[in-house]
């Protein structure tokens, strides 16, 4: 059988690798990427310790919130990363150092 | 060694892989679909945490949709992305990476070492769980007990969740209007 452990260790894998991709990238779209990883490292730790938990599954559905927040960030993120490329024509973070006026 | 544990070795091997490939790649949309693959093996990783229907919906929600929108920022937004790419030439272990790989290897380390001395496997309530037969078992259907848990016992993060999904989504809208009116 699959211990808590295993899992446990597959997502911090993904969490360093997340945050490996948060600090270093230049482009906006892939330090997005990055945080969906480490959102996705924390949803496997859920899911893998609600095993524990049949009869009110908290696990899997903080699991789905994260899942659903998840998807509200990313969209405004998009809209941000959208409204940054036509007011700069760039997507870069080290660029982007103005405000609006 | 039972198959579930070959495959769960297999599937986590490819979430890693891919991952990695999707941190290294310098080709963006070559990323993106990367990541696409290994947000299916994190699915496969659910179905093996027993949780099919967490698995489901991430496949509806992150495959199909925040991928999409991932797709979509990265056409809307010029050829000028893919500049800023290509300038950043140099092989993966790049020199001023140095401090990111420094800063994620240390990471690792330390959260490992945390995991394996935390030792969760004998955790009090993981131990009460199974000898109270609370826990899942491959044989158990979850999905009508989550219906009816989301229904009765979350209905209070359930319903703030959804507003705040609307006030994301109305303000995903505002902030992406052509400007000039209002």
């Amino acid at each position: 059988m699959i211990t808590l452990t295993d899992f446990l260790v597959v997502s911090v894998a993904l969490f360093c690798i997340g945050l490996y991709m948060v600090v270093s990238k230049r482009n906006a779209i892939q330090i997005l990427i990055g945080i969906e990883l480490i959102l996705n490292a924390a949803i496997l730790n859920l899911v893998a310790f609600g095993k524990y938990d049949k009869v009110n599954n908290s696990g899997q559905i903080f699991a789905l919130f994260a899942i659903v927040l998840a998807a509200a960030t990313t969209a405004v993120a998009l809209a941000i990363i959208l409204n940054v490329y036509r007011r700069y024509k760039t997507i870069d973070p080290n660029e982007i150092n103005k405000l609006k006026d | 060694m039972t198959l579930v544990r070959v495959l769960f070795y297999f599937l986590s091997f490819i979430a890693i892989v891919s991952a990695l490939f999707a941190a290294s790649s310098k080709n963006l949309v070559r990323s993106i679909f990367v990541f696409f693959v290994t947000l299916f093996s994190l699915a496969g990783l659910y179905v093996l945490a027993l949780a099919d229907f967490v698995a489901v919906t991430q496949v509806v929600i992150y495959v199909g949709g925040i991928l999409v929108l991932i797709l979509f920022a990265f056409m809307l937004s010029g050829k000028e992305t893919l500049n800023v790419l290509q300038k950043q030439e140099g092989k993966f272990l790049n020199i001023k990476k140095l401090p990111a790989i420094i800063l994620a290897v240390l990471f690792f380390i330390v959260l490992v070492n945390v995991v394996f001395k935390a030792d969760v496997n004998n955790l009090p309530w993981v131990k009460d769980a199974i000898s109270l037969k609370n826990e899942v078992t491959p044989t158990d259907i979850m999905i009508d007990n989550i219906g009816v848990n989301l229904m009765t016992r979350y209905l209070l993060p359930f319903e703030a969740i959804s507003i705040l999904l609307l006030v994301a989504l109305v303000g995903a809208a505002h902030l992406s209007r052509k400007e000039g009116k209002a």
